[in-house]
């Protein structure tokens, strides 16, 4: 996949539609945003019915909910609570099975998957977690084979976000909201009164298949102008700020800053930041057989630097104060991650501020071990 | 408000002290107060203080990942604190941390040296004050890593 | 910066062991066992180096390689029986398979120790994985300047390699001292904690490489020792150990600050976590 193409295109809702039966008629399953369960969830789509038209969400610390737009936009929301780590980096994969024969015995590795799964409604934020991922799965010393494949056959079909949420802060980490790379396709939806389309970018030979085969006309400069002000809007109502070229060295020189001991008193170690944090990806492994002991198998499930079990060794857990597992988990994410793959493990999508239960807010535990803690109190 | 010699004069550690040499070493030395969980020294830092507590109780102890903090001796009110600083490199071999409310008198370790370098006599009644008590705690290391307690040695 | 550097002939599973052959199954003492692999294919290793063994329908559990690395079509690993795996494993006899996925890791300093003294101190268990160092010294004696092993562990009745621990007392050119935390009458060798024995070898601080294996505070203690004697910082290396589930630095459990311990480890030089190792709870 390569950058924008220069000449963008503008299709209507029902080009959308056509974009959609195009790629399912390439064999693809389209995976997009549905509303489903009060919040945004990733599943399977077959039409732009499927999609959440007229749906916003309103987010802060500790807060998610659903709530009507005044208009019919299919991506008028941020982000949900789920990010498209659920189908790249499975939460629960058979690696392989054993099987045992008196002195004989033998491993089958499970095959990657042969799904090609389309995922629709990319934000840019979620591309780049899609990268930073690449670089721990993909691009170190060891290649995943299910995250690999997986990672290869899908087709990326992103949009600008129209809004930015209310914990949102992908300026800051440099990851939005302009999708740059990294797509096949890239939509911005342009809402004016009653015109409803999208300006349509392609960025892979596949993308530009795909738009020859739907009905487009080429944007207007007043278009792309409008593309422009839908970022800008965007870029200029982040919800959340963070101070982000300095974070390695400010965190790992504050490891006994004061400030670990009072988030501590806050933090439930409930793990919902690390699920819903699209850049997350410890696994755990376990190891199962029958009762005969003839066969045996291998899961590897999500798991989290939050759990006690997590750091477990001779008889204890290196990290068993909440404390601790905070620190790991924050220092990780902004600190060390850019000494083992070479950028923030964070974009600034916000959800690990919305999905906590208590409301920690990781811009805001910066700004106290970086000692400003009065900007904190206006952001609320 | 007692001055510093007033303090040490009290101690056990001054007994049979002269005015003069417990005037000379008073002059390396102030009062402290730790509060509970605070730490007196950590591992591998400079050990550049000694310590005679006058009321309160001191843990020294090593940190076990996995296992956590493993206390090995709880120094207490009257007792002497701290022997890293009499040898070099004069770097803290554990960790030190306050139990209680803790109040101590703390000697500049470079400053004490010093006065003991410049004054053998001076000197001489410092190791006559260090040795008993840290030759104690050898002897209760010993028995300590036998570990006689233990099922097997019932 | 770390090098990115890709597995030489990886396997496209990385997460799938190759179910291998024992051949040889012996009890060091009451709680540790040695056991030898057959590889179907050999695959080299360096000293420090660990694989990760399965036992069939139980788990899995790193376990550094304690044999000799010029001779990898025998792999043999030492165990202390303490969890479930383990004890597993200790059950097995000559003709049982287990899993195999390694080697992994970045072993002990072998070649960059040519020309100096080298010290290696082993706490416990800790002996095992420098013992593939002392065969490697003793094969290419020559490259190497004095040596001097250290082994500390807690009575006479849990020394393990207890016949080669002879053999090397008596292999001239060598220096061994074993001491005992605690003994009874009829063990007439060194009792005591193992640092103060370092006075007892001769070598030239300025001039040698130390390698320190067993439990951290032994470590951190020892390497401070070092340190008082002379060998700087950047001269010692020292064996971490963290929970680990994949051992190829994809399901997060090894981290150490900013390392994988996994691959980034297990052999670190000391000045580089020296800070790391100050902190609780890391």
């Amino acid at each position: 996949m390569a950058e924008a193409d220069d000449a963008a295109a503008i299709i209507t809702v029902e080009g959308l539609q056509d974009l959609l039966r195009a790629i399912r008629a390439r064999g693809y399953r389209a995976i997009g945003p549905t509303v489903q369960n009060q919040a945004i969830l990733y599943d399977d789509i077959e039409s732009v019915d499927d999609l959440p038209r007229g749906w916003t969400d309103e987010q802060n610390g500790g807060r998610y909910r659903l709530a009507s737009r005044d208009d019919d936009a299919l991506f008028g929301y941020s982000v949900g609570p789920q990010s498209w780590k659920k189908f790249l980096h499975a939460p629960k994969l058979r690696l392989w099975t054993a099987e045992r024969d008196g002195e004989n015995a033998s491993v089958t590795p499970e095959p990657p998957s042969s799904d090609r799964l389309a995922f629709i409604g990319v934000r840019a934020c979620e591309i780049r977690a899609m990268e930073i991922q690449d670089r721990v799965l993909i691009n170190d010393v060891y290649v995943d084979p299910h995250y690999e494949a997986a990672r290869a056959r899908a087709l990326i079909v992103a949009v600008n976000c129209g809004k930015a949420g209310g914990t949102c802060f992908c300026v800051s980490m440099h990851a939005g909201p302009r999708v740059e790379q990294g797509f096949d396709i890239a939509l911005t939806e342009l809402l004016d009164g009653t015109e409803h389309s999208f300006l349509v970018e392609t960025g892979s030979d596949e993308g530009r298949a795909l738009l020859a085969q739907i009905p487009h006309r080429l944007a207007s400069s007043r278009e792309i102008e409008e593309r422009e002000s839908v970022v800008q809007r965007t870029a200029s109502s982040m919800g959340r700020e963070m101070r982000s070229d300095d974070l390695n060295e400010l965190l790992t020189s504050n490891l006994d800053h004061p400030r670990w001991d009072e988030v501590a008193t806050r933090c439930l170690t409930c793990t919902n930041c690390t699920l819903v944090c699209p850049t997350c990806f410890c696994t755990s492994v376990e190891d199962a057989s029958d009762l005969s002991g003839a066969r045996a198998e291998r899961w590897r499930r999500w798991d989290s630097c939050f759990t006690m079990d997590f750091s477990y060794i001779h008889g204890g857990s290196v990290r068993s104060s909440a404390k601790s597992r905070y620190r790991q988990w924050m220092t990780h994410k902004l600190a060390t991650w850019i000494d083992q793959f070479g950028s923030s493990g964070c974009v600034g999508c916000g959800r690990c501020i919305t999905w906590c239960p208590v409301g920690i807010d990781i811009t805001e535990e910066v700004r106290a071990i970086r000692g400003c803690d009065a900007s904190a109190e206006e952001s609320r | 408000m007692k001055d510093i010699a007033d303090l040490l004069r009290h101690h056990p550690f001054a007994e049979g002290l002269d005015e003069d040499t417990m005037a000379l070493i008073a002059g390396c030395a102030k009062n402290v107060v730790l509060q509970p969980g605070d730490y007196v020294f950590r591992e591998g830092a400079a050990a550049d203080s000694f310590y005679l507590v006058r009321h309160g109780a001191v843990a020294l102890e090593t940190f076990v990942p996995g296992r956590g903090a493993f206390t090995f001796l709880t120094v207490k009110s009257g007792e002497i604190l701290g022997a890293d600083w009499l040898i070099p490199p004069y770097r803290s071999s554990f960790d030190g941390r306050a139990i209680e409310l803790t109040r101590a008198i703390a000697f500049d370790g470079k400053c004490l040296r010093g006065k003991c370098e410049a004054d053998p006599r001076v000197g001489y009644e410092m190791m006559k004050r260090f040795i008993p008590p840290l030759l104690k705690r050898l002897q209760g290391a010993r028995m300590q890593a036998l570990g006689m307690y233990d099922a097997a040695n019932a | 910066m770390r090098q990115t550097l890709k597995a030489c002939a990886p396997s496209p599973y990385p997460m799938a062991p190759s179910m291998t052959r024992v051949t040889r199954f012996i009890r060091e003492s009451a709680e540790v066992f040695t056991f030898d692999l057959a590889p179907e294919r050999a695959a080299p290793f360096t000293p420090g180096q660990f694989n990760m063994l399965y036992a069939f329908g139980v788990g899995e559990i790193p376990i550094s390689i304690s044999g000799a690395a010029d001779a990898p079509e025998r792999l043999t690993h030492t165990i202390r029986a303490v969890g479930p795996v383990s004890a597993a494993l200790g059950k097995l006899q000559a003709g049982d398979r287990v899993g195999l996925r390694g080697p992994f890791g970045v072993g002990w300093p072998v070649e960059e120790a040519k020309g100096f003294d080298v010290l290696l101190i082993g706490g416990g268990i800790g002996l095992a994985p420098l013992r593939p160092v002392i065969y490697w010294l003793l094969r290419h004696r020559a490259a190497y300047g004095r040596i001097g092993v250290l082994y500390g562990a807690r009575t006479p009745e849990d020394l393990i390699f207890g016949g080669e621990l002879e053999e090397w007392r008596r292999t001239p050119d060598f220096q061994l001292r074993v001491a005992v935390e605690r003994a009874g009458p009829s063990w007439t060798g060194d009792v005591g904690y193992v640092t103060p024995l370092l006075s007892k070898l001769r070598y030239d601080p300025a001039d040698a490489i130390a390698m320190i294996c067993g439990p951290e505070v032994m470590i951190r203690a020892t390497a401070l020792a070092l340190e008082d004697a002379g060998v700087a910082d950047s001269r010692i290396f020292v064996s971490m150990e963290r929970n680990m589930k994949c051992a190829i630095g994809h399901c997060g459990h090894c981290q150490f600050g900013p390392m994988f311990i996994c691959k980034d480890g297990p052999v670190h030089r000391y000045d580089r976590v020296r800070d790391l190792l100050a902190y609780r709870e890391l």
